[in-house]
Order: structure tokens, then sequence, then C-alpha cells
């Protein structure tokens, strides 16, 4: 077997609400092999995106732990987790997250000058002639259409070639067809480098393309 | 070094993306103001400390109605100080036909001992050194005074009995008054021409100095000499107490003027406030994105302080830079207030305060918003109703607060007055605000009662309720100190002016010597004028009270003080006078002529602590005389009439030397016959009241434009709290215009409902500031400036419907990106 590169152990995520304590991720183990796609899928309140947000270290389990590229996610603090993420993990968002005030070279740049790297600009230009926007750089999210805006955050998400990546919902906010050509080119770049995929969807057919399927519902794992 | 890199380019962006406006203008604005009286206080400091070396002329100085004994010179000699005098006294210079009030000052050889005289060809050109004195029979006459009798070098002026020829053209001497010029015109002459004059009789006023010069031991040793040795009614000055004066008002004037920058500071600081609440709220979801791509929470700090440190740097700049330029538009206001030859360079000190200000502003009431930016929780990208925890109160404003405490109590530097101001500016902050809420309660309830444009305006105003209250009280402050001025000038021009009969003595006559009396009175009647009274005066000191001397009683009042130490007007009445009222003790009758009596006016009875029967010392000329206090005299000074603090019974001084005044009025073509004055009285001084009213009123007035000017900062902070506020609410306005829009309504029916708020927010502004400025100046005529208050109406509708006009425009001016915006795109954006 490849080697893991992601591994969850008893995964609890425990929070208040006005009923009293609400359990939205409980005792979740997974490991995910380098290079695997993986996709998470269930109906709205399942619990994946609190699962992405564990399992990325951008929150912290009640319980249990998150062991990412070999650093222990949940015995780090705020920073340590945020190294972690800079170094070995990428992210697309359903609501793209971009930067409306940087070009989208800035955007695509950005991974790269948080890390201190050298040619900053060259790697960008060269990520967004990869997603077919080299001709864009120049342009800010809000002059970029809603399949152009996912493709420059495709190009920010591979830009460091990371070990990892996060994607929830990258369709959610874009036509079928726009979708659909989101979803080529994210399987076309995640093959092309090798990167461990997790996908959070609801969309069954696009889980399907995914080498396996996890199905949550009410925080658990089926 | 990266991390600035990155974060100057990150705030270029912003920058570009307009979102950094309101911020840049309010710290602008405020170092504008700041820096700008700094720039002009520092200026004529720089102006005192160079003349305060050389304010007397002289390391000593001893001043003296009388010669000063040739003994004290000999003294000085011994000591190896060098010495010089001077004789100086007002008197009437004539050119032909033409006259002016002038002060002579006659200087011996050797004259300045410290600083230089500066002469010119020309009147009003820069000054060149010059050593020694003017030669016998040649003056140096001032540019006014030259201005003033259409005279030029070379031309001959007849002073007193004698005539002189103008030699050059006198820029600036060493001992004028003041920084301030004073309201009388200068000439400098050889003291040897004083006899030629006639125009020092017995019992003239007259100033006498002697000037001391030399090493700092000598002069210290000399200085306790002469201490020992002063004669009655005479005066040592020093440089410290030279200088002390004019560093009072100053003092007094810079702390005004930093007071009504500081009302700037407080309001741009309001802006600031907004301002970083909006672009925390903004940068939310980039800071936690930014954690998402790895940046760690040091690193967002270290970005956000490189960004607020770029920003201080650059509004400081531009705010200095405005500042100088405020500077030299005050310089330019206060024209002919200043002292003539120009100011020297300021100092760099008042841009060390703007570049402390921006930082402190950005530090005390931004960095608190930009810490709790940097604890977004990096998993809002995937849940947007995440924000930072809260910070405990004293965390958010605790350093705000601390800033802006200290920074008043730096201004103020006395800490009674501190507290004193503190205190009445928290009052006033609160009932303005109360005022502002109430009024914005009362238009918002009143919205059923307009069309749907001024309906939905004043729903807005009511809404938005904390904004509009501090909108309210910025621009409030700012209108009610324009106002406030506007109405003190004219009552203060005006109010002057109606208190007065059209026939009021319009000339003082002075220095009339007893043997003139009859004959002085004739040729004024032979004029056509009507001369007033006859009253005699006399100089004289008072040294003790109760028996005890003077220099023993401690006054708290420093007037007190000055008045003891000080030579006095004295007079002798059978009469009261017109401007005079009885508030205790009785007037003297026929039979008690002759007998020691004195009536006081009730404000020398305050400063030195009197009491109706009490006894009075006077040394008049060496001889001494106690008399009682027999009534005290409430005097109208402003009624143009000849007064004084102190009137004796008749037949007590009769046989001390002295001179009478009176006062007349005459008519221009009467003014004309004042040229034989000179001639058939030599000694007389001529005093003309109506120029000296107006170059009073011309150096009010432009004092008056200056303090306007500082407070012209005053409302371009409030512009910029009302840009912070539109820009805080311009998605919601985008929306709901998009929204009304959709829904049917013409872009004129947003337009004016925009309009009809910031134009209600104007008018409720307008009308708090000329409230409050009526109220404000009531007070300060009645009880402060002694004039009837007339309420002033134009001033208070050009308050309030300014105020209107003024927010209004801004407002629109402020608001019509957004309206011009398609609504769908707005709708988009508002539903994302």
């Amino acid at each position: 077997m490849r080697e893991c590169v992601l591994k969850a152990e008893h995964l609890t995520k425990t929070v208040d609400s006005p009923a009293g304590p609400l359990t939205i991720v409980h005792e979740v183990s997974v490991e995910i092999a380098a290079a695997e796609t993986l996709a998470v899928i269930g109906p709205s309140g399942a619990g994946k995106s609190t699962l992405l947000a564990l399992l990325a270290g951008l929150d912290l389990p009640t319980r249990g732990r998150v062991v990412l590229a070999g650093s222990d996610l949940t015995a780090l603090d705020e920073d340590g987790r945020a190294r972690v993420r800079g170094q070995h993990v990428g992210f697309v968002f359903q609501a793209f997250h971009l930067i409306p005030t940087l070009t989208a070279l800035e955007n695509v740049a950005l991974p790269l000058e948080l890390a201190g790297l050298p040619g900053a600009g060259a790697q960008a230009r060269a990520a967004l002639e990869h997603v077919g926007l080299a001709q864009r750089a120049g342009h800010y999210p809000r002059q970029l259409s809603g399949g152009e805006q996912q493709r420059v955050a495709l190009a920010r998400a591979f830009v460091r070639r990371p070990a990892v990546l996060f994607a929830d919902e990258p369709t959610g906010n874009l036509d079928a067809q726009t979708g659909a050509n989101i979803i080529e080119r994210l399987f076309a770049l995640n093959a092309e480098a090798g990167t461990t995929l997790i996908l959070v969807t609801h969309d069954h057919a696009l889980a399907a393309r995914c080498a396996r399927t996890l199905r949550m519902e009410a925080g658990r794992i089926l | 070094m990266r991390t600035v890199r990155f974060a100057l380019r990150l705030l270029g962006r912003e920058w570009r993306s307009g979102e950094l406006g309101v911020l840049l203008l309010a710290l602008i604005v405020a170092v504008g103001a700041l820096s700008g009286v700094g720039f002009l206080v520092s200026r004529i400091r720089a102006a005192v400390a160079l003349q305060a070396s050389a304010i007397l002329a002289a390391d000593l100085r001893v001043e003296s109605p009388r010669p000063i004994p040739a003994a004290d010179f000999t003294a000085a000699a011994h000591r190896g100080l060098r010495s010089a005098y001077a004789i100086g006294m007002l008197s009437v210079v004539f050119h032909g036909e033409r006259s002016q009030l002038t002060d002579l000052y006659a200087v011996s050889a050797g004259y300045p001992l410290r600083g230089r005289v500066l002469v010119a060809q020309r009147p009003f050109a820069p000054g060149t050194a010059i050593a020694g004195r003017p030669a016998s029979g040649v003056v140096w006459a001032d540019s006014r005074l030259i201005a003033a009798l259409g005279a030029a070098v070379g031309s001959r002026l007849t002073i007193g009995a004698g005539t002189f020829t103008i030699g050059r053209v006198l820029i600036s001497r060493p001992d004028q008054a003041s920084t301030f010029t004073g309201l009388v015109p200068d000439l400098v002459m050889n003291a040897a021409d004083v006899a030629r004059t006639q125009l020092v009789q017995p019992g003239s006023r007259v100033r006498y100095s002697a000037l001391f010069a030399g090493t700092p031991r000598r002069v210290r040793a000399f200085r306790s000499w002469l201490q020992a040795h002063l004669g009655t009614g005479e005066r040592l000055r020093t440089l410290a107490d030279a200088s002390r004066q004019i560093h009072g008002a100053l003092e007094r004037a810079e702390r005004f003027l930093n007071l009504a920058a500081l009302a700037a500071v407080l309001l741009c600081a309001a802006a600031v406030a907004m301002a970083a609440r909006r672009y925390v709220t903004r940068h939310l979801d980039t800071v936690a994105l930014l954690k998402t791509l790895g940046a760690t929470r040091r690193s967002v700090l270290g970005l956000a302080i490189a960004q607020l440190t770029a920003i201080g740097l650059l509004t400081a700049t531009v705010g200095c830079a405005l500042g100088a330029l405020t500077q030299l538009w005050l310089v330019h206001a206060l024209r002919g207030v200043l002292a003539a030859g120009g100011l020297p360079a300021p100092s760099l000190a008042p841009a060390a305060i703007g570049f402390t200000t921006a930082l402190a502003l950005l530090g005390g009431f931004a960095l608190p918003p930009l810490l709790q930016l940097t604890r977004t929780p990096a998993v809002r990208v995937l849940r947007r109703d995440l924000e930072p925890p809260r910070a405990a109160m004293l965390l958010a404003f605790g350093p705000a607060a601390a800033l802006l405490v200290l920074l008043i109590y730096w201004i103020v530097g006395e800490t009674g007055l501190f507290l004193r101001l503190a205190i009445g500016l928290a009052g006033f902050i609160a009932l303005l605000s109360a005022a502002g809420w109430a009024l914005v309660r009362l238009a918002s309830r009143l919205r059923g009662t307009v069309g749907i444009a001024w309906r939905y305006g004043l729903a807005n105003l009511g809404r938005r309720r904390t904004d509009s209250v501090v909108q309210v009280v910025a621009f409030g402050t700012g209108i009610m100190a324009l106002a406030l001025l506007g109405i003190l000038r004219t009552d203060l021009t005006g109010g002057w002016r109606r208190t007065l009969p059209a026939d009021l003595p319009n000339y003082f006559f002075i220095n009339i010597p007893p043997a003139s009396r009859a004959g002085f009175a004739a040729f004024l009647r032979a004029q056509g004028a009507q001369p007033q009274r006859m009253l005699p005066l006399l100089r004289g000191r008072l040294t003790a009270i109760d028996g005890r001397p003077v220099e023993s009683i401690h006054f708290p009042d420093p007037r007190g003080e000055r008045f003891a130490t000080r030579e006095q007007n004295l007079t002798w009445s059978a009469t009261l006078g017109s401007a005079n009222r009885l508030l205790a003790g009785r007037w003297w009758s026929a039979s008690e002529y002759g007998q020691p009596l004195v009536s006081v006016s009730s404000e020398f009875m305050r400063w030195l602590g009197l009491h109706l029967g009490e006894q009075l010392t006077f040394d008049v000329a060496g001889d001494h005389f106690t008399v009682r206090i027999a009534s005290v005299r409430k005097v109208r000074w402003d009624s143009f009439k000849p007064n004084f603090f102190l009137v004796f019974a008749p037949g007590l001084l009769e046989k001390q030397t002295g001179t009478y005044l009176t006062s007349a009025y005459l008519t221009p073509r009467q003014a004309r016959s004042l040229a034989q004055v000179a001639h058939r009285f030599p000694s007389v001084s001529i005093f003309d009241i109506d120029n000296l009213l107006r170059d009073v009123r011309a150096m009010l007035e432009k004092a008056i434009l200056a303090v306007q000017s500082v407070f012209i900062f005053t409302l371009l902070a409030g512009l910029t709290v009302l840009l912070a506020a539109v820009q805080a609410s311009s998605e919601q306005r985008r929306y709901e215009s998009a929204l009304l829009r959709t829904l049917g309504a013409s872009r004129a029916t947003v337009t004016q409902g925009v309009l009809a708020e910031f134009a209600a927010l104007g008018a409720l502004s307008g009308l708090i500031g000329a409230a409050g400025a009526s109220a404000a100046a009531w007070y300060l005529t009645r009880e402060v400036l002694n004039l009837p208050y007339r309420f002033n109406v134009p001033a208070c509708l050009i308050a309030i419907i300014g105020g209107a006009v003024l927010v209004a425009a801004s407002g629109w001016i402020a608001t019509r990106a957004t309206l011009n915006q398609p609504p769908l795109a707005a709708l988009r954006e508002g539903a994302q």
C-alpha cells in the first residue's frame, strides 16, 4: 500500500447550541493514501464541511486527532497548523474566495508570497497559463466570470504542488457546463501533480469519479 | 523586509480600490490642523526668542517717569558696565498739514547695547543693521509714520517746537514693546535734540530708561546694587520679566488654537475609528483566507502593522505639508498683527507632532480593531457566520481613550485646567449628543407627514441613529465654533459703536501744562469744539495700606500685585462724573474739600482686597499722603470719557505739579486745525480715538479670521466623519437603492431621498450649532464684553441653511457612486 498522507482517529466535534451540546462529527476515523482521490458525500447538514475543516486543520476537534503529512495537527497551535497548511495543503472553495483587491495573477502568487518563495510571479503566471487564463492575469476578480474565478482558484490551489487538495463543493456556484469544465481541469491537474484529493460534494456523479467514497449522515460515516 | 514589501503591495491595491480614502483624509486633516497651528506658533516663538535677547536693548534696564539719577550711571561705569539712556514720549508729529500721534524715542550714544537697529531707504523694505544713532537734527521714522504723513526720506517733520529731517526709514529697533506691533508709529531721534522740541515740561508724561550691559557676572552684581538703590517709581527690568508677558500671551493664544485643532483631531479620531471598523468587517474573509493559505497570526499582524505604519507616514507627510500651507495662510491673515519684517522659519518640531499624531491615532483607534482582525478563525472560509471573538471593552477602547486624555493633557499642560476642561468637554459632548439624539428621534417621527423621498431619507436618519447622532455632534461643533466667532466679530465691531453717541469725544488731549489750561480750552472752543471737563493728572505710587507697606502684602490677584508696584494716574474732582455710579460710601461735600479722602473704583477695591474706610498712603513726587477710602465707584470704562481708578477730594493735591487732560468731539474739518496745537502747545499729546478704534477693529478682525481658519479644520473633520459613515453604510445603501429602483422608484426619487437625509442631518447640526453659538455669544457679550446682546438672526439662518446645503452636497457626492450602479449588479452583491 502507498504511504498514508492523512490519518484521522476518532474525530468528534461537539458545539454548544441553544438546545444543548450538538455533535456534528461523531467518531470518524479514516486513512488516506498519497495520490488517492476521496469523495465525501451526504445530504446538507451531514457534517461534511466540518469534517473537511477538521482534516485540513482549519478547526480543532473536541476529541480525536489528525495527522497530516506527518504532523499531528491537534498537537499544534494555530500558527503551527497554518504553517503545515501553507506547506502541504491546497484549497478550492464553493465561493472561490479570491481577494477582491488583488489581480488574478496576484491571487495565484499569494501562497508563494506568504511562504516567501522566490520567483512567485513567474510560477503564478505559469499556473494561470495552465488553466487557460494567461490573458486575464491583470484582471480583478469582479472582472471575471464565475468559471474564470474558479479557474484562478484552481491555479492558486496547485501553484505550490500541495500534497493534499481539499475541494469544498467546487461547482456549487457554477452552471452545469462550467462546473463540468472545472471538474475536468481539477482531475487533470490532480493526476498530473499526483496530489491527494479530498472532495466534499452532494453530487453523486462527481463522487463516482473518485477512487473512494465516504458517505456521511448525521455526523457519522456510514 | 519581505513582509514590508508584501504589505506595501497589498496597501497599494487597497489604495487603488478606493477603500482607504476616508482613513487617509481623516488622518491628513488631523495632522494638518495640529501641525498648522504648531508651525505658526513655532514661528512666533522663534521670533519672541530672537527678540528676547535684545528686547531690552540691554542686559538690565531701569525705567522711570523721572530722569534716572547720574549716580546709577557712575556706579555702572565703576563696575565695568557699558551704559546708555533713552527718553520716550508720545507726541504728534507734523508733515505740512498732516499729523500723526507718534512714539518718540530719543537715544544717547551707545544705543542699543544689545540687539540691532534696522533701517532702510524706503518704507516697508527689508531692513539692514546700522551702527550709531541719528545725527542731531535727523530722525529715523518708521514705515507706518512715513505712510501716514505722506512723507519720504529727506522730508522735514515738525516735532514740538523743532524741525527735523527724515534720514532713514526705521524698520525695527530691539526694544519695541513686543512682537505684536503697537498701535502708534515709532520714531528714533538723538537724545541731544529733546530740548529743541520743548516737549518735556514739568509734569509731562515721559519715560526715562537707563540701559546697562556687560558680562553676566558683572551684570548680576550690578543688579543687586540697583535693587538696593531703586528710587520711587523706578522699575528694574531683566531679560526674564521682559519676555514673561509675551510668553504668557503667546501661551494663551497657543493653547486656544491648539484646542481648536484638537477639536478637529477628536472628530478625525471618530472617523478613523469608523473607517477602521469598516476595514475590519471587509477584511475578515481575506484574513481567514490568508490563514487558510498558511499565513500565521504573527505574519498577518506584521502585515497590518506595516500597512498602518506606511499609512501613518504617508498621511503625516501630506498632513504636515497641508499644515505648512495653513500656517502660510494664517501668517498672511495675521499680517499687520504680527511683527513686520518677516517671522523666522518654522521649526521642525510640529512636524514631529504631526507624525506622532498620525501614528498615535492609528495606534489608538485602528490597531485594536486590527488586532481583533488577526484573531479571525481560518474556518470562516467554510462558515461565513464565524467572526473573531469580541475583545473586552477595555482592550478595544482603553488605548484610544487613554490616548485622547493624554493628547488633551499635553496640549493643556496644567492639571487644574485640564480637569475643568475634561469635565466641561464631557458635559458638552453629552449635552450635544442628547440634543442630537432628541432631534434625530423627532425628525424620524415626522416622516409620516412628508412625501416618499423625505420619508425614505428621514427613515434612514432614524435607522442609523448612532451614526446620525455622531455626525450631528461633529458638524454641530464645527458650525457652532464658526457661527460663534462670526457673531462675536459682528458684536465686537458693531456693538461697540452702537453704545456710543455720535458726538462722543473722538480726541483726547493729555499733558496740558497747568499754565496753559485756560488757553487750551479757549483754543478748542475757538475751533468750534466743546471740550469736556478738564481733569488734573498726577502720577503717584501706593506705598501702604492701613500702615502696612505694600511690599509686605501678598495680593492673590496678579492685577492687584501690578497696581501695588506701579505708578498710578491720580486726579481730584468736585463732581462724581456721568460715567460713575456710587456703590458704597458717600461723595464729598464742599465742606470736606481739603480733607484726606479718596474715592476708589470697584475693580481697584477687588484686586487689592480693600475695604471702605481703610487708609491708603501714596507717594506723589516724593511727598506722602495718607487718605481714607470715602467711597467706592462703579465706572463705565467704555464711555470714552476720562476716568480714573483713584479720585481724591479737591484741595489736597493741588500743590503738586501735574498736568491736565480733556477730551472733545471734533469734526474732520475742525480736526485739521489741530496742526496748530503742536506750535502753540508743544507738550500736549493728542490721541485720535477714531483711528485707534479702527486699528483695534482691524486687528481683531484679522485675529478672528485666523481663528476661524483653524475651525475650518473642525468642519473638514466633520466631513470626514460623514464620509466614514457613508462608506460604512455604502453596501446597505447600494442594495437598498437597487431594491427601490427594481420596485419602480425613479433615480430622481432615490436621489431626493438621499438629499433629504443629508439635508435634514445638516439642518439639525446647523440648528444645534446656531443654538449653542447664540447661547455662548449671549453669555460672552453680556458678561465678558459688557455689550448689549442682540440675537443675530442672519448668523443663525446661515448656520442652519449653510449646514443643510453643505452636508446635503457632501452626502450626495459621497453616495453618488452607489446610486449609479445598475440594480442587478447591486442586488447580486447584496444577496451574496
